[in-house]
């Protein structure tokens, strides 16, 4: 294992946070923040509660998920395109590292930007509405399982991705309509019948009904379904991130 | 075109001093630190870029790898360093196979490519010690501050790379390459569009790193480089390499080497009995240029000097020249095309 080469390109990708402070942590807290401001004080204090939750409480865990969502993806696809697109990626072919020790390091940096926007997220959420955590380690586990799948989801469109529109584009039209569409601002036994049942063929449904459920103890499916969505996607995304190594797609000619 | 160095005035005329040739000969011969056999290389888009490629490199040479655009320099230096995957053929490094033993063999590697390719909101320091770590060594400091300093950038530690000049820029990239103290180094293209002082600083450093043990592999297009720094010579056309030699043995086996005399008197014409396709008088008459090839047994120098003799034609001065490497490249390159 060359443990050196995982720290450094941690490390680096770390580095590249703190450089960017403005965009990669203030924009997201900013704009979640206005998203309390709206739905959770303006118009959240005249909806009623959902299953005993009000309205400012229950859109938190959505809205963290939201923000982990977009920011895992956008970051390991922007630290891994980035090189690709400056020629750099010439010295991470050559060096002595494996498949895995990249991945962890690009992986690893991109969730743990994403573990730390979601804490400070649900620090500032605090600020503006009441509620408690009733299953802490869950919600931990649950917001490091989603930053590390997307994550790795991220990865994959940043080797694909051979513009910076195409960059874009997965984010902005399949991840951001499908995470409003999956239940962060509300419960989808709102929802009537049939459109129930198109919203279970959302992923993010999974995650964020998981994740309401370490607050407030209250799912749209049950917690083991989520956990177990939220692991098979996982799944596919290494399997994709392996036949990405393996074939060198995109990567080495 | 003749780029401008240091050396004595007949190196940049595109000439040799005789005693040249008495030139240490091959360097090392314990087994290649470098070995590619039955190297091939069929690009997706169907394009062969490497045919058959067979050579060694030798433990702590300079081994200069000519050939024209496309010739698959790039490509082969790609494949020994991991970057492009052969689509035949093995290769070793320092013993271990690239392929099964890649760490082992990368780690050895130090690749200085062509285009300018850096990190652009890093500082020099950051970014020297990230190439370090990703090679998998642990933090030198010391070392790095020494490659920094020896590359003239110790002034320029903290900047970041974007404000840096493209030689500086092209320096970075070194420092780079040498950050995890490999044994054999790369350097692809490394004068293209560089200036002449950092041309002169470059190849004084290769020279300190050869001494110092590392084995260097330089791609170029100026062959002045490669008869400048060079033990041996590789040509490669078409994805072929057509000749590997001793740099001297290349030069003089299939150099020509010219007699100039300079004569006493100025001659209106040649005698008959010299008439010789080898013989050329000036066309000012004051000079007899004699081309004689270096690999036949006799040169007929002797025999010429003698007739000049018995003509009573009396010279001044003499000098002799040899063709140079750019000379020969163009005539193997063209005579096989």
């Amino acid at each position: 294992m060359n443990v050196y080469a995982i720290k450094a390109i941690y490390l680096f990708e770390m580095a590249r946070t703190w450089r960017t402070i403005m965009q990669s942590i203030a924009s997201p807290v900013l704009s979640t923040s206005l998203y309390f401001i709206v739905f959770g004080s303006a118009i959240g204090s005249r909806m009623a509660n959902i299953e005993g939750v009000s309205y400012g409480a229950f859109i938190v865990p959505g809205l963290i998920m939201l923000s982990i969502l977009t920011e895992s993806i956008s970051n390991a696809s922007f630290g891994i395109y980035m090189p690709k697109f400056a020629g750099t990626i010439y010295e991470l072919l050559s060096a002595p590292i494996s498949a895995i020790e990249t991945l962890i390091g690009y992986v690893g940096a991109a969730a743990t930007k994403s573990v730390i926007i979601g804490t400070i997220i649900l620090i500032t959420a605090r600020l503006f509405v009441d509620f408690s955590i009733e299953h802490p380690l869950w919600m931990i586990a649950f917001l490091v399982l989603t930053s590390i799948t997307f994550s790795l989801f991220g990865f994959i469109i940043g080797i694909w991705a051979d513009s910076f529109q195409k960059l874009q584009i997965v984010p902005l039209m399949i991840v951001t309509p499908l995470a409003f569409l999956g239940g962060s601002f509300y419960s989808i036994n709102m929802l009537p019948p049939f459109w129930q049942t198109v919203a279970l063929f959302n992923p993010v449904v999974y995650l964020v009904s998981g994740f309401r459920w370490s607050f407030y103890g209250v799912a749209d499916v049950g917690v083991g379904i989520s956990l177990g969505m939220t692991l098979v996607f996982m799944l596919m995304c290494l399997a994709g991130v392996w036949w990405i190594f393996r074939t060198g797609y995109k990567i080495k000619a | 075109m003749r780029i401008p160095h240091r050396f004595p005035s007949c190196y940049q005329a595109g000439m040799k001093p005789l005693d040249s040739l008495q030139m240490p000969g091959p360097v090392g011969s314990r087994e290649p630190i470098i070995a590619v056999s039955d190297l091939s290389k069929t690009y997706a888009s169907g394009f062969q870029a490497l045919k058959t490629v067979d050579l060694e490199i030798r433990r702590g040479e300079i081994f200069a790898l000519l050939g024209p655009n496309g010739a698959g320099k790039t490509t082969l230096i790609s494949i020994i360093c991991g970057i492009v995957n052969p689509s035949t053929g093995t290769v070793t490094a320092d013993g271990h196979d690239i392929v099964r033993d890649y760490r082992a063999a990368r780690a050895k590697i130090g690749l200085v490519p062509q285009e300018l390719t850096t990190d652009a909101f890093e500082s020099v320091w950051a970014t020297v010690k990230f190439s370090r770590g990703l090679f998998g060594k642990p933090p030198n400091p010391a070392y790095l501050e020494k490659i920094l300093k020896d590359l003239s950038l110790w002034e320029k530690r903290d900047s970041k790379i974007m404000t840096l000049s493209g030689g500086m820029k092209r320096r970075v990239m070194i420092a780079k390459a040498l950050s995890h103290e490999p044994k054999i180094l790369f350097l692809d293209e490394p004068t293209a569009g560089v200036d002449v002082e950092l041309r002169r600083d470059m190849w004084e450093m290769v020279r300190k790193l050869r001494e110092s043990g590392v084995t260097i592999i330089l791609t170029t297009h100026y062959i002045e480089e490669a008869e400048e720094m060079a033990d041996r010579i590789g040509v490669i056309r078409k994805g072929e390499i057509i000749l590997v030699e001793d740099k001297t043995v290349l030069m003089q086996k299939l150099g020509k080497k010219q007699l100039t005399l300079h004569l006493q008197n100025p001659l209106a014409a040649l005698p008959a009995d010299l008439q010789s396709e080898n013989l050329q008088l000036s066309s000012d008459g004051t000079e007899l240029v004699y081309t004689f090839d270096t690999q036949t047994e006799e040169t007929g120098i002797a025999g010429l000097l003698r007739r000049l003799s018995e003509h009573g034609i009396d010279f001044k001065d003499l000098q002799t020249s040899e063709s140079s490497l750019e000379e020969i490249f163009v005539s193997l390159v063209r005579g096989r095309a």
